[in-house]
């Protein structure tokens, strides 16, 4: 039987790790070869880079890095950040990604989602949904660049539409519960769930054992967590025996 | 010392496969004639691999008529067989069957399933039965049972499909999950391969 996925995430800034609150604040937090090795070690089920560096210039950095962690992590993993083009994305998976998700540029041109599927397969290709509840519709809007711009695209339609154009997966994350550990954020992620046929990956929140329960339980395929497996709060095998007590189905 | 190939079907790096099994990432014609052992990883769409594999089918399949081990992942099992839903091309054909789309079930299948082995294999050695291997993949194949050496059962929107998770025919396999990205159970999968 498929088991539910915990994926740590990884934020990489020229080439370290860091960790930021609700998409601020940012702080170091460890060496990514070194960080991935030890959650492979640990049970994690899949491990996701995203890159935070801004400039151009330094995506080079990106490419060793990706390139010096897969001839070491025998798990999956999942690059993005900052991609733009199907050049791009193709380069990333050459350097040994197994999948790459695109954010900013899917929303920018959505043909982008279609046009990579063709080229590193459907599967391959991750959707990445920075979303923020508007407090008077209380809808949830995509945010690009990072979460810093809004945008007019409801987040349910978008990942709809995500899905149509061949998108194989969504990770899904909600800026209003992103690094604050008090949970994700189950309105939104089942939402989403429900209206695609596709895996959905949630995101932000993730403080304790409970926070999965709950997230798995409204139908999440995978858990994305950063803070509690950097600063060793939990390890994933300790999170994945406590899960599979109350009967989710995991690794182990 | 034995000679393994890897080759290149389609867009994926495969140093961690290497760095399982040793030998060499190439293409070349001359590689695969000396071979003793060949891997075909494939990362792409099924009409990109055969793009990138039918030129050497001819090779390949002395390889294979000489009784030299091969290993196809993912795309690259799927290439054994002759056609693909998912796009034009024909594969190596080497068995007989079909790659067909996963149907009313949430596609794709990604993430770790459980693989029930149904028939003794040596590249199930030393693997407990019912291990956890990672998948991501849309479509799967269909053969005759006398090939099929381990099912996967997969679950979705409340209906259970079992699929054919891999394949045998004398020293030619087939698997759909990825060994390469399955930790300690897939890099031993990989060492039985290496060490037949």
């Amino acid at each position: 039987m498929l088991t539910k996925r915990i994926v740590a995430a990884l934020d990489i800034k020229e080439g370290r790790v860091v960790k930021g609150v609700q998409f601020e604040n940012i702080q170091d937090a460890g060496d990514p070869v070194q960080l991935a090795k030890k959650y492979e070690k640990d049970g994690v089920d899949e491990i996701v880079f995203l890159d935070i560096t801004a400039s151009k210039e330094k995506r080079n950095i990106l490419k060793n890095l990706v390139e010096e962690v897969a001839k070491e992590l025998f798990i999956p993993f999942t690059v993005g950040g900052g991609l733009k083009t199907v050049e791009q994305m193709v380069e990333i998976i050459k350097c040994g990604a197994d999948k790459v998700f695109i954010n900013t540029a899917a929303v920018e041109n959505p043909n982008l989602i279609k046009e990579s599927s063709k080229i590193i397969g459907s599967s391959n290709v991750v959707v990445a949904i920075d979303a923020k509840k508007d407090v008077e519709s209380e809808k949830y809007y995509v945010y690009t660049h990072g979460g810093s711009k809004k945008t007019d695209l409801e987040a349910v339609e978008w990942a709809r539409k995500c899905q149509d154009l061949g998108a194989g997966e969504l990770l899904v994350t909600s800026m209003n519960t992103d690094g604050v550990k008090k949970g994700y954020d189950l309105n939104l992620t089942k939402q989403i769930v429900d209206a695609v046929e596709i895996p959905v990956i949630a995101s932000g929140g993730a403080g304790e054992v409970k926070d999965f329960i709950d997230v798995f339980q409204i139908g999440a395929d995978a858990a994305l967590a950063a803070s509690i497996f950097h600063y060793g709060i939990y390890t994933t095998k300790d999170l994945k025996i406590q899960l599979k007590k109350v009967g989710i189905n995991v690794r182990l | 010392m034995q000679k393994i190939v890897i080759l290149n079907g389609g867009v994926g790096n495969f140093s961690n496969v290497q760095k399982a099994v040793g030998g060499i990432i190439s293409n070349e014609i001359n590689d695969i004639r000396t071979a003793d052992k060949i891997i075909l990883p494939g990362v792409g769409s099924f009409g990109i691999v055969s793009n990138n594999i039918i030129p050497l089918k001819d090779y390949i399949l002395e390889h294979i008529d000489k009784n030299k081990p091969f290993l196809g992942i993912c795309l690259g099992m799927q290439l054994l067989f002759e056609s693909s839903e998912e796009d034009e091309g024909t594969g190596l054909s080497y068995l007989p069957g079909k790659v067909v789309k996963f149907k009313n079930m949430k596609v794709p299948h990604i993430g770790w399933n459980s693989v029930e082995f149904s028939k003794d294999s040596p590249i199930f050695r030393g693997i407990e039965n019912g291990s956890f291997f990672y998948f991501v993949h849309s479509y799967y194949i269909t053969t005759e049972d006398q090939y099929i050496i381990s099912y996967t059962e997969y679950e979705s929107r409340g209906k259970t499909y079992k699929f054919t998770s891999s394949v045998q025919k004398e020293n030619v396999f087939g698997v759909q999950f990825h060994p390469e990205k399955s930790g300690e159970k897939g890099i031993k999968l990989l060492e039985n391969f290496k060490n037949l």
